[in-house]
């Protein structure tokens, strides 16, 4: 075991929290992307992380811990979001993307402003990019919390989510609070936003949202195995990938290790390729269920029916 | 012809009194009145903007009549008396959710907190996925199966909950001629077994006549209802429009000719539109 785990791993206090954060993070990360990407709202999730980003470095630059810097801008960003309403498609593609763009401009000063005013010279690597080895064990309480609620409110609105988030007409009829569990599970997707931009960096936190969860959504067609499926792969990648951070440590002299975030985000994207490789093996073997939409509509006929009299 | 005798024996599932509908500024529908009572299938038969989705979404509370109002059971409990299959209701192929998953949302897809597993409910789904013929693709993604075979599940969802009456906005508008006799068929068995009310609304009536108890058609925002004999008629549809339509019978086939137009009486083709056939 001595090759794979570089002494130290284990009793590195760093190591051991960043464990816990990135573990913790990539559970919820995975269940709220679940319902993100079913949603398809992937677009409004990567919004939240821009957001987030202007959150976490204005915490920076006034001494504040970012993580609520994350999750004041994440919510901040939601709320946004939900005030000027989804009812068109492209309004709302143009207003979060005109919103996405000012913020992360914004982040720049106040990252421009933390490193010119301060001491602090990796705040732009610590923002953008994550902050899991230097983030304290003071934290974990509040990551759990917010774990607690985010995934507390999924809990709460599982079904109607699930049923508003097939349709809308449906979940009307059955007397759903459509924009009540709308509304609910941007506060969730938020609070998930704001946690992973703190475990791998607000820009690639939509890696850790969507990547587990498009892979599990490859591999299986329930949603309750999909969501199991999903926090399984956050997790094992993230830890995966904190392992492999902190073993490169050593593998080449003089250099660093490499960067967490692309270790983790590196193994998303290699699991997510397997996976869509998979899905198309099994599906190419199954012709019936590979068609997708024009299955719908291009059944084949048995043969003697396609000429009947009158058709 | 507005009001409808009904077995004295049986209340009416669905009483839809004098409701009038104006969405801003614009009279959709007049003093339309109709019962429906237990495992009636009654077809509510309209061209394009005639008001049918309006007058379902009045009967389902998701619209408030100006005038009028609409009576489900005995009264009250609107959400789990009536069941409802949409129009065009667009599946992601994608969607991680078999066909007896979305049965099953139809059994508690309302309920806040997590489901816990009961045999009970998933005993429930499977009578229902039999009830609809939709037990063979019970395990297929929802959103990649045919339209039809899509429209028996949507069936099944809205039934599985147990509701009195169970409307239908267009369920055949999407279907090829086969699947639509189908899902037709599968509708009166339904209504006949479970003497569950049915209330489909369809731009085209010849699909619905063997099967139709009444009929509600609207027009003009207004509604005649009856058996089909009785409403689809030159004299009470000529009514109901407010100028002359002829109704053609051929090949077993109903025809409605609107316009008022000169020769069409001794059955000479209507040379200009507007022509609307049903």
């Amino acid at each position: 075991m001595g090759w794979l785990f570089e002494p130290g791993f284990f009793t590195s206090p760093q190591v051991y929290t960043a464990l816990v954060i990135g573990g913790v993070t990539a559970v919820v990360s995975a269940i709220v992307g679940v319902f993100t990407v079913v949603r398809g709202q992937s677009f409004a999730g990567h919004a939240l992380t821009d957001v987030s980003a202007t959150g976490g470095s204005g915490a920076l630059l006034v001494g504040v811990n970012p993580l609520a810097g994350f999750i004041v801008g994440s919510l901040a960003g939601a709320g946004a979001m939900e005030a000027a309403g989804v009812r068109h498609v492209r309004g709302r593609d143009l207003a979060t993307g005109i919103v996405l763009g000012a913020s992360i401009g914004v982040a720049s000063l106040f990252l421009y402003l933390t490193t010119s005013t301060t001491a602090t010279t990796g705040a732009t690597q610590q923002i953008l990019f994550g902050s899991i080895f230097v983030t304290t064990a003071s934290t974990v309480p509040i990551v759990a919390l917010f774990s607690v609620i985010s995934l507390g409110i999924i809990a709460a609105i599982y079904r109607p989510l699930l049923l508003t988030s097939v349709n809308g007409d449906l979940a009307v009829a059955k007397g759903v609070p459509v924009r009540l569990v709308g509304t609910a599970f941007m506060a969730a997707l938020a609070l998930a936003v704001g946690l992973s931009s703190l475990a791998i960096g607000a820009i690639l936190s939509t890696a850790l949202l969507i990547g587990p969860s498009a892979t599990a959504l490859h591999l299986t067609r329930r949603i309750s195995r999909s969501l199991i499926l999903a926090a399984l792969i956050g997790l094992a990648t993230t830890w995966l990938g904190i392992l492999l951070a902190y073993d490169s440590a050593d593998w080449a002299s003089g250099h660093d290790s490499l960067p967490v975030s692309f270790c983790i985000v590196g193994l998303i994207f290699v699991v997510y390729l397997a996976s869509a490789v998979a899905a198309h093996l099994t599906t190419a073997s199954r012709p019936v269920d590979s068609a997708g939409e024009s299955a719908a509509y291009f059944r084949p006929v048995p043969e003697g029916d396609a000429c009947s009299p009158g058709s | 012809m507005s009001a409808t005798q009904h077995n004295s024996e049986s209340a009416p599932v669905l009483a839809v009194e004098d409701v009038g509908v104006i969405l801003s500024g614009r009279q959709i529908l007049t003093d339309v009145s109709f019962c429906i009572d237990p495992g009636e299938f009654v077809g509510l038969i309209g061209s394009n903007g005639a008001g049918k989705t309006t007058l379902l979404r009045v009967i389902l509370g998701l619209q408030r009549p100006s005038t009028g109002r609409v009576r489900v059971g005995e009264g009250g409990a609107r959400d789990r008396a009536i069941g409802y299959v949409p129009q065009k209701v667009a599946l992601d192929p994608d969607l991680p959710m078999r066909a007896r998953d979305l049965v099953e949302l139809g059994l508690d897809g309302h309920r806040f907190g997590v489901p816990i597993r009961q045999r009970a409910r998933h005993q429930r789904v499977d009578e229902m996925l039999d009830a609809v013929g939709a037990q063979s693709f019970a395990d297929a993604r929802v959103g990649r199966l045919s339209g039809g075979e899509q429209q028996r599940v949507l069936i099944a969802h809205a039934l599985v909950s147990g509701p009195r009456a169970l409307l239908l906005d267009e369920p055949l508008a999407n279907l090829d001629l086969r699947s639509g006799q189908e899902i037709v068929a599968l509708l009166h068995k339904v209504a006949t077994e479970q003497r569950v009310a049915l209330l489909l609304t369809a731009h085209e009536m010849n699909p619905l006549v063997p099967v139709m108890d009444r009929i509600v058609y609207l027009a003009e925002g207004r509604a005649a209802t009856g058996t089909t004999d009785e409403v689809v008629r030159s004299d009470v549809l000529s009514d109901l429009y407010g100028h002359h339509v002829d109704v053609v019978r051929v090949h077993g086939r109903v025809l409605v000719v609107v316009g008022s137009l000169a020769g069409a009486d001794n059955g000479s083709v209507p040379a200009h539109p507007p022509i609307e056939v049903s």
